[in-house]
């Protein structure tokens, strides 16, 4: 059985997971109107690490300061969970997911060979003494949920026993005029599901978590990564399906038709398209009665951070029995039925759905699992 | 018959070099440009291929480079159906999309184009195969400091294991920031 171990959320709604949990059960969002000319031409609600606070964390490590922010802040969030990780161990594996890295440093004259995936990949492994080389993955905004996929494979397949998985982006003007250039940034915080959502919210975000081959009786408490699928939509590079055919199939796949899901963590970006097809997607694998929950109202759409830590919030809400609110809906407004969550709802959850779709046509879903 | 079978059980049917202007099938010389740079050596082979996709052209090099590799192995290779889950696609490179990313850089002061934009991103070549083809398989595209066949083949093996996958198309796709490329492909069944 391959389990979640140790894990960390580095986000504007604080610094270990267990803080980003409480201040969203509390309703809290980390978007907030940023006048920044550093991303951004105009005004507009992004979800953005304080630069204070950074600079307050790396006080403890000065070994860090020399490093780019992107890859102070994963080593900052793998420091938080690696203590007991045998990192010289062969079956060790260690995953880099992020969509653009340290797409940021383009502007400069001389980028450098930092700009180079595998390179930042390295850097943050030597830190930490890694044996094995990093697998890094980048496929767009599933990145992060693709990596869990792979690993979980690699697990599988008896090439590793344990994998530290990393999953980060920070906010740049390359990323932010990119998505203006769409005209998928909302003006106000994003509203997923909702009548009226006009766009998505950017945010920055770093999530680590360890997945492990758990032996033993004992299973009581862990949750369980039990099957994952990525799929194709087979129809637009930017536009996702009108009739959720790859998330549909994605869904199939890692439920094997033979799951009796209690919650979806759902991508909801709040652009009208994804959240349409979505719902699509879920009705069509006859889940619409399941609650969604999705996460973008309180971490901004955080690329390929977002798989990771929408996956350790969704299964920290598993644990605690209760359904998370998706935030920033007021009035659900999407193409087929869906149950969206739009308050936190106690009740008894066992099996968890994670959804992600991006660029590309690609889509993933997780199967998660509470052992009670 | 394959090529070469690996330690556990998929096989390689066809293997598929593209470099310096030159296109090696299975290890012989399949095409020949007549300049080695990409655009007008990418241009020809389309040419060549006599194919008439009116996407092609929208796509940026990386994107061409792959959308024409898999033409190549998947032409004459009856066992690859349309309109299937049953092929994955499972790339790595070194450069992701820094040579498209470049090209964004420099038009955001001026008006930044969200056809350069989407192609920022290196898994869009998944995408462009996938539309080609109906290929609603398994994908992955990873990062690697320099290619690493290994790594991509144990992902296959445990795609042909785990998924519907049976057969994949693997292997290595670059275009770097100084239009540089090569591309070394491999269609392999379970």
């Amino acid at each position: 059985m391959i389990v979640f171990g140790a894990n960390n959320i580095i986000s504007p709604l604080g610094w270990t997971s267990e803080e980003n949990f409480k201040n969203i059960l509390e309703g809290k969002t980390g978007l907030t109107i940023q006048d920044d000319k550093e991303l951004s031409d105009v005004a507009f609600p992004v979800a953005k690490i304080k630069e204070i606070d950074i600079q307050q964390h790396l006080e403890e490590y000065p070994d860090v300061v020399g490093y780019s922010k992107l890859e102070q802040l994963c080593i900052l969030s793998l420091k938080q969970i690696i203590a007991n990780v045998d990192v010289k161990n062969p079956k060790t594996g260690f995953v880099f997911s992020t969509t653009k890295g340290n797409v940021d440093l383009l502007k400069e004259e001389e980028p450098g060979n930092d700009v180079y995936l595998g390179n930042t990949a390295q850097s943050i492994a030597n830190y930490f003494g890694f044996q094995n080389t990093p697998h890094v993955i980048s496929n767009a905004c599933i990145s992060g949920l693709a990596a869990i996929v792979f690993a979980k494979r690699m697990i599988s397949s008896g090439i590793y026993d344990q994998v530290v998985l990393l999953g980060a982006d920070i906010l740049s003007k390359f990323i932010v005029s990119g998505f203006q250039s769409f005209q998928s940034l909302s003006a106000e915080p994003c509203k997923p599901y909702d009548a009226n959502r006009d766009g998505l919210s950017l945010g920055e975000a770093v999530g680590s978590i360890i997945l492990y081959k758990k032996e033993g009786e004992d299973n009581s408490g862990e949750i369980e990564v039990v099957n994952g699928a990525i799929s194709n939509d087979a129809n637009h590079i930017s536009g996702p399906s009108r009739t959720g055919e790859g998330l549909y199939r994605a869904i199939q796949q890692a439920t094997r038709n033979n799951a009796r899901i209690d919650v979806i963590s759902s991508h909801g970006t709040a652009t009208p398209y994804n959240d349409d097809m979505e719902s699509h997607a879920i009705s069509r694998s006859g889940l619409s009665d399941v609650p969604v929950s999705g996460l973008k109202g309180y971490f901004g759409h955080t690329l390929g951070a977002a798989g990771i830590i929408e996956s350790i919030i969704s299964t920290m809400a598993l644990k605690e029995n209760v359904v998370i609110a998706t935030k920033g809906i007021q009035q659900q407004g999407v193409v087929q039925p869906i149950t969206v969550a739009n308050e936190n709802i106690a009740t008894s959850t066992r099996e968890l759905l994670k959804l992600m779709s991006g660029f590309g046509g690609c889509n993933a879903a997780v199967y998660f699992k509470k052992h009670e | 018959m394959p090529l070469f079978t690996l330690k556990n059980m998929s096989k390689i049917i066809k293997e598929l070099v593209i470099e310096q202007g030159t296109v090696l099938l299975n290890g012989e010389t399949f095409f020949k440009g007549e300049s080695t740079e990409i655009g007008p050596f990418l241009k020809s082979l389309y040419k060549h291929l006599e194919l008439k996709y009116g996407k092609y052209f929208k796509m940026d090099l990386l994107s061409k480079l792959g959308f024409l590799g898999a033409e190549i192995l998947i032409d004459g290779a009856n066992e690859i159906v349309p309109e299937t889950d049953e092929v994955a696609l499972v790339f790595a490179n070194a450069s992701s999309s820094l040579n498209t990313d470049a090209n964004y850089q420099e038009s955001i002061a001026d008006i930044p184009s969200p056809a350069v934009f989407v192609y920022t991103l290196p898994n869009i070549v998944i995408g462009e195969i996938s539309i080609r083809h109906k290929f609603y398989g398994e994908h992955m595209f990873f990062i690697q400091t320099e290619y690493n066949k290994e790594e991509l083949l144990k992902y296959t093996e445990s795609l042909f294991a785990e998924t519907n996958t049976k057969y994949a198309i693997v292997g290595w796709l670059e275009v770097d920031m100084n239009n540089e490329y090569n591309a070394q492909l491999m269609l392999c069944s379970k």
